[in-house]
């Protein structure tokens, strides 16, 4: 298990976003998150890495356990957590530096000793990025197209290693072919990584999901809260759902 | 037309005098011919330097504040207001204050009074277009930061003030721009001298305030003078605003 995630609420100020959910991270594995908007999905898995700690009013009870520690405790520095699980977003936001620089970012903000070229060609080449730039590193990185530009995200946060990779719609921003490269890379970073991905697209999570999660929205209470349905083998829940409202979603009558 | 008639009586009148001597010489004195103002240009630059090494870092680090540190806060609107209030600020009010703070404290007119009355000028002009500069940098490229392990401050110091830069840049030569022309803030605290600077504790030449003298002297020589200052002023001007846009150009 590389993150055991026990979300019992997630509240924005006094709107409960998220109840119930434990969604376990296991390693070496993609998980993928599915479920119609505003369901929690994306809440959930930036609060994996302490990414919602900068929103007003963000509050989480429960516990992330990462390497054998609770992400939230006081004690932790989110600074250091985000080092260790990784994060590509949903619009490939690379800095206005050059190439290079945006892989190098992370080693240099963790003072890497080692030899950077080898580290930058390394993390490009993981990221099936370095034959479309090995001649231009030292161009911008928002002269690539959209699909390059998010290759380079996911260069730029392997480079630092970390254990997790977090995806928010990686791909959701990008055309087909790109998207398929997206897939066809991560499937090759699973390899190394554990990856849980957010995504709209169905299809994609039985493309690459080994696991998958399906939040739905409760709105009984009069919010509009989002939880954990059904969690399993992506081919279970897709092929034998147990849930009534996973059946109909995967049949695509809600979305 | 206004613009162009002045530029073209300036190009006409001030282009007929101008030669090497301009930059080399002082200012002549009553009856005599020649002479030049070398020491109104190098006083010009010397208190354009001395505002800028006084609002630059003031005016970043309060852009800072209110674009990234707090931006919602009582103290950072309040700010704002004030740093508009004052680029409408009369100039002059500007030199009669550093008079009062500074010149009086100091017993003395002096490139320092100057240089900071000019940096009243400028505070605001260079607060308010770094302000918007850093808040043009995209959400989602803070994000990227802050994902990549990424503290507040390393946020601020490696992605948005390189971001944000050249837009930051530009703010700063416009208000370089606006100050070096400015006379009246200096009449109060720089005054004038017929020598060469040779410190900052005294009181300094100006191109400004050389075109505002010679302008209502009696003489031919000294008229022309003013005339040749004027063009040279305009012209360093007009290089802070290329510069300011050469900056500010979008890079691909």
């Amino acid at each position: 298990m590389a993150i055991h995630c026990v979300v019992e609420k997630i509240f924005y100020g006094s709107f409960l976003a998220v109840r119930d959910s434990n969604v376990p991270i296991q390693k070496g594995k993609i998980t993928g998150f599915i479920g119609p908007s505003g369901c929690g999905k994306s809440t959930v898995l930036r609060s994996l890495n302490r990414m919602n700690d900068m929103i007003n009013g963000f509050r989480l009870e429960g516990q992330v356990h990462f390497m054998g520690q609770d992400v939230y405790a006081k004690q932790v520095d989110p600074v250091i957590v985000r080092r260790f699980i990784g994060m590509v977003f949903q619009q490939p936001n690379p800095f206005s530096m050059s190439i290079y620089d945006n892989v190098a970012f992370g080693l240099r903000l963790n003072r890497y000793k080692g030899n950077l070229d080898e580290k930058v060609e390394y993390a490009l080449r993981r990221a099936a990025l370095w034959d479309e730039v090995k001649d231009k590193l030292k161009a911008s990185g928002l002269s690539l197209s959209g699909g390059q530009q998010q290759r380079l995200c996911i260069a730029r946060a392997v480079a630092t290693e970390p254990t997790v990779l977090l995806m928010d719609e990686p791909c959701s921003a990008l055309d087909p072919i790109a998207t398929r490269r997206i897939e066809e890379l991560m499937l090759e970073l699973k390899e190394e990584y554990t990856i849980a991905m957010v995504t709209h697209n169905m299809q994609q999570a039985t493309r690459v999901a080994d696991i998958t999660a399906f939040f739905a929205v409760d709105i009984s209470k009069g919010g509009r809260t989002g939880y954990l349905v059904e969690m399993g083998e992506t081919k279970q829940i897709f092929e034998a759902p147990q849930e009534q409202l996973t059946k109909e979603y995967i049949r695509g009558e809600f979305s | 037309m206004p613009l162009f008639s002045v530029l073209y009586m300036l190009i006409v009148k001030g282009g007929a005098r101008l030669s090497t001597e301009l930059f080399t010489e002082l200012p002549p004195a009553g009856f005599e011919m020649g002479g030049g103002f070398g020491n109104a240009i190098l006083g010009t630059l010397v208190m354009v330097g001395l505002a800028s090494l006084v609002s630059i870092p003031i005016g970043i680090l309060a852009a800072i504040y209110l674009a990234e540190l707090s931006p919602m806060s009582k103290v950072a609107s309040t700010t704002r207001f004030l740093a508009k209030v004052l680029t409408g600020f009369p100039s002059i009010l500007a030199g009669v204050f550093v008079y009062a703070a500074v010149v009086l404290a100091m017993g003395s007119y002096s490139a320092i009074a100057g240089g900071i009355s000019l940096a009243v000028l400028m505070l605001p002009t260079v607060i308010l277009t770094a302000e918007e500069a850093m808040k043009m940098v995209p959400r989602k490229m803070k994000d990227a930061a802050l994902g990549m392990g990424c503290t507040r401050t390393q946020m601020i110091w490696k992605v948005v003030l390189p971001t944000g830069l050249p837009g930051i840049l530009t703010g700063v030569m416009l208000a370089v721009a606006r100050v070096a022309g400015e006379s009246a803030p200096l009449l109060f605290t720089a005054l004038f001298s017929n020598y060469w600077l040779n410190s900052v504790r005294e009181p300094t030449a100006s191109l400004s305030i050389l075109i505002y003298n010679f302008s209502s002297m009696p003489f031919e020589n000294q008229i022309e003078l003013a005339w040749a200052a004027s063009l040279v002023l305009v012209l360093i001007v007009l290089v802070f605003n290329i510069l300011s846009r050469l900056i500010g150009r979008p890079r691909t």
